[in-house]
Order: structure tokens, then sequence, then C-alpha cells
């Protein structure tokens, strides 16, 4: 049975997600998808969804949703205070909320990004064999807005027999991995000794495109302009400024600043959950 | 004798490819896109190519026999298909970048015309393609302040490029003309208009 969802707060911004639209890079389109998608997916393992079926990104500050029909739902992601009613729901569970329920999630306390997963998957219109909403390219969905309807698909896999994952919370001030180049010789020695030990600040320019970072500058030996080139998911980009950009699942598909890093595939969804204002460190392999 | 490519990785799932030109670059992308394989992202740029695998990358020996003989400048390319767009030179940035390469707008508009162009990557933006080819004598920098909102169908240089701006934009070209062709449409498939190795004539409205 499908259900439907009636948006009565949309949040801070709340979009519609999956697992992007690879393979079309070549073209300009970005991937998108979830920022953190080892979260999108487990949020859906729950409900027993298909890994990769659209479901909902919040960010920082989460929605109030009213739940038309009984339904099956998981939160992933940030660790953020979700209430039905005066019911506090567990985290990186599955949980029924009877038809009439509104959900309502507060402000995320560790991370930025939550992941609600609906029984079913949530149903849009898919661009390029893709829900995501790209707010780069402003490809897919819009993002939520109050009075807006959604409706959950059919369900089709089992719902496991285990509800509840362990799932450690975001941390404080997250180490990522990083690997040096493909630009490593566009950078004094300097650079890599900075990158690799200094305190950097997620700056509140980041968004879906990139996480920005505020610390030392990271010097150059080359002041020439770099010819465009593809960018990969996790690049550490120094723009002109000096100060390093982490490219995150709406990045543009090329670029023309180097980059003296990318960020390991086992720390990708880590620098999805990055937040304003937070601190990380690098570390540099 | 022709450089080989360099291999830089890029992070622990891309590679990118540092090859010795844009038709280097074509040979090699049109290769792998026939012998797809694992490949999650084939990523053309002005002369690497960046490759992006599902999983971990492979080997530096499995790359190096992936790419190899790309550097083989004879091999073999398929004729590329052509495409006209017509443009009008009617933008606010003509007469300025006619200035200062010292020549009128009008002999701007016929040697911009003239030239034959070849989409080298598409970026910046979906279905942005940026065609090399043009004339070196009318090479204008990018504008010192980019306008915040350029005009879908705006026909613009910057260095070396031409391009056509699909959709409506921020951007910071020399906006020299206008295209009504609908160069990129989520609806079709494929999308894009121009993809990177096309040719394309440009003629006037």
């Amino acid at each position: 049975m499908s259900v439907t969802i009636e948006v009565i707060k949309p949040g801070a911004l709340t979009t519609l997600q999956d697992l992007g639209r690879p393979g079309f890079a070549h073209l300009g389109i970005p991937r998108s998808g979830a920022a953190d998608r080892g979260s999108l997916k487990l949020a859906n393992r729950l409900v027993g969804n298909a890994e990769g079926a659209a479901a909902l990104e919040c960010t920082l500050i989460g929605p109030s949703l009213l739940l038309h029909d009984d339904a099956l739902i998981a939160i992933t992601g940030a660790e953020i205070s979700a209430r039905v009613g005066d019911e506090e729901l567990p985290l990186n569970s599955a949980v029924s909320v009877a038809a009439g329920g509104l959900l309502q999630l507060k402000t995320a306390s560790a991370g930025l990004r939550s992941y609600i997963a609906v029984r079913g998957g949530i149903s849009a219109q898919p661009m390029m064999s893709s829900m995501a909403s790209d707010l780069l390219s402003e490809l897919g969905p819009a993002p939520l807005r109050a009075g807006q309807l959604l409706e959950s698909g059919e369900p089709t896999g089992e719902v496991p027999a285990i509800g509840v994952a362990a799932v450690a919370t975001p941390e404080d001030e997250p180490l990522l991995q990083v690997i040096r180049g493909p630009r490593d010789d566009w950078f004094a020695d300097e650079a890599f000794e900075l990158l690799a030990t200094s305190r950097w600040e997620v700056s509140s320019d980041s968004n879906r495109s990139g996480a920005r970072l505020i610390g030392p500058e990271l010097p150059r030996v080359r002041s020439d302009q770099l010819l465009s080139e593809g960018m990969t998911h996790g690049a550490v980009q120094v723009p002109a400024s000096g100060q390093p950009i982490i490219l995150l699942a709406d990045h543009p598909t090329t670029g023309g600043y180097p980059v003296i890093a990318v960020v390991a595939s086992a720390d990708l969804d880590a620098a999805g959950q990055l937040r304003p204002g937070q601190k990380l460190r690098f570390r540099l392999n | 004798m022709s450089l080989p490519p360099t291999i830089r990785p890029a992070g622990d799932h891309s590679i990118l490819i540092e090859l010795e030109g844009n038709d280097a670059v074509q040979r090699l992308a049109a290769r792998l896109q026939a012998e797809r394989g694992e490949l999650e992202e084939i990523v053309p740029g002005h002369q690497t190519l960046l490759l992006v695998w599902a999983r971990e990358t492979p080997s530096l020996s499995e790359v190096e026999q992936l790419i190899s003989g790309a550097q083989l400048t004879a091999e073999a390319m398929p004729e590329p298909s052509e495409v006209e767009l017509a443009v009008n030179y009617d933008g606010p940035d003509l007469a300025a970048v006619a200035g200062a390469c010292g020549i009128s707008p009008e002999e701007l508009a016929a040697r911009h015309l003239a030239c034959r162009y070849r989409v080298g990557f598409i970026g910046f933006s979906p279905g942005f393609a940026y065609l090399l080819g043009g004339d070196p004598a009318l090479q204008p920098p990018r504008l010192a302040e980019p306008r915040t909102r350029v005009p879908a169908g705006a026909l613009a240089i910057a260095g070396p490029y031409s391009a056509v701006y699909p959709r409506s934009s921020p951007g910071g070209w020399n906006l020299i003309g206008s295209c009504d062709e609908l160069i990129f449409n989520e609806a079709q498939n494929p999308p894009a208009l121009l993809t990177a190795g096309m040719a394309v004539r440009l003629v006037a409205k």
C-alpha cells in the first residue's frame, strides 16, 4: 500500500536523493545523489527497500511530515531528535508510525545530513535514471516545500528480521584520510605539511557541491592557469585563495583549480556530514 | 616523437591521464567508451581524461594496459559527426572584444564564423561544450567581474574557447552573440546536443 506524506514544514533544506545518476559526467552532469551514501543505503535496508531507493535528505534542521497512512520508516545519518507526537524515535531503526502521525525532526546535534527512508521508497519522476535533486545543475525534483504531498512507491523486498543497526555518531572532529595528487606537483612541500597538520574549519559557504574550508593558505609552486580537467568526488581543490574545497555529491564535473589530494572512498560519507563551523583534520596517505 | 601519457592517481577510485593534446584525449575516450568495462565515468578535459571506477582503481599495470597505444597518433579515428549552429553576432561584449583585438565588430564576426570548431570537452554546467579551434588572434581573457546571469543561448568566448551557454547561469565569458538552438534538454536522450569530439560549424543566421 502506498503512503501519502504531507510536508508541514520543509526544514532548512530537504531534498529527494538516491544513489544519483552516474555515467553522465562527460555531458557535464554531476552524479549527485545522497551526500552520505552509506546512511541512505542503511535507511533503505532497514525498511526493506533496495539500497538505492529514493529517500529524503535533510540538512541540519529537519522537516515536519504528516503521515496520512501507516508507514514503516527509518532515520539515519546525523545525530538528531526525531519525534512522533511525544514519542522520541530511535535512530538507525525501523519504526512503525500509525496513520495521522506527525513526524518532527529537530536540529542535528552532530553531523549535518539526516536520511528518512519510507518503506516502498519515495516516488518521483526519474530524470536520467535517478530521482536525485541536483542543486548545482537544477536537475531532478526541487527541494521540499510546505504543503507538498509525497507518495511512497509499492514495497518490494522483505522487511529484515533485525530492524536496528549499530552506527557510530558522526565525530566532532573527524580525521579524513586523503591521498596525494593528482596535481601534487603544483604545490610546495609546505602545502602538504600544512594540509596534514592543520585544524581546518568548515565554512558556512559549504553546500552539496562542496565543503569549503578555512585555514592556512596552501602555497603553490605554479601560478599559471590549469587547463580544465575532470573532477572526482572527494577531490580537495585549491583555488587561487589557497583555501581548499572538498568536492561533494553535486560537484561540477570539470574544474580549473589544481587538486592537491583526494579523500579516500572510506571517508567520503564523513565528508558529506561536515557541518559549518565544525573542525576537521586530514591524514595524508 | 609523441610523449607517453602520464598516469596521475586521483584518490583510490579515479585516475587522471594526462595526454599530449585534445586529439589524443578524444582518441582514448572513444576507445574506452567502446570497451567501458567497469568504468563508471570517462570525463574528457582539455588535455586529460579522468577515469572513475565504482570500485578501487586497478593496478598501475592494468591501467597502462588499458590505455596502451593512446600515444600512437596514427590510430584511426572515426570521422566526427558535424553539427551546424545558426548564430547572430549581437552580444553585449562584441564591440569591446573587437576593440581589444583592434578590429571592427563585423570583422570579428567574420573571423569567428570562419573557424572550424571541435568540442574539446563538456563541463561547467550540463551540456556546456568548450569549443576548440578558434582564431588564435581572438582570445580575450575572462571578464574581471563575472555576470550573475548570462541568458541561455549566449555565444561567448574566453581564452582559446568558444561556447554557447546551454541555460541561463552565472558566467564570466565575453558575450559576442546568440544562438537559438536548444543545447541541453533533460527530457531528451541524449540530453546534450554537443558531445566531446564533435565538429561544430557556425553559420550566420
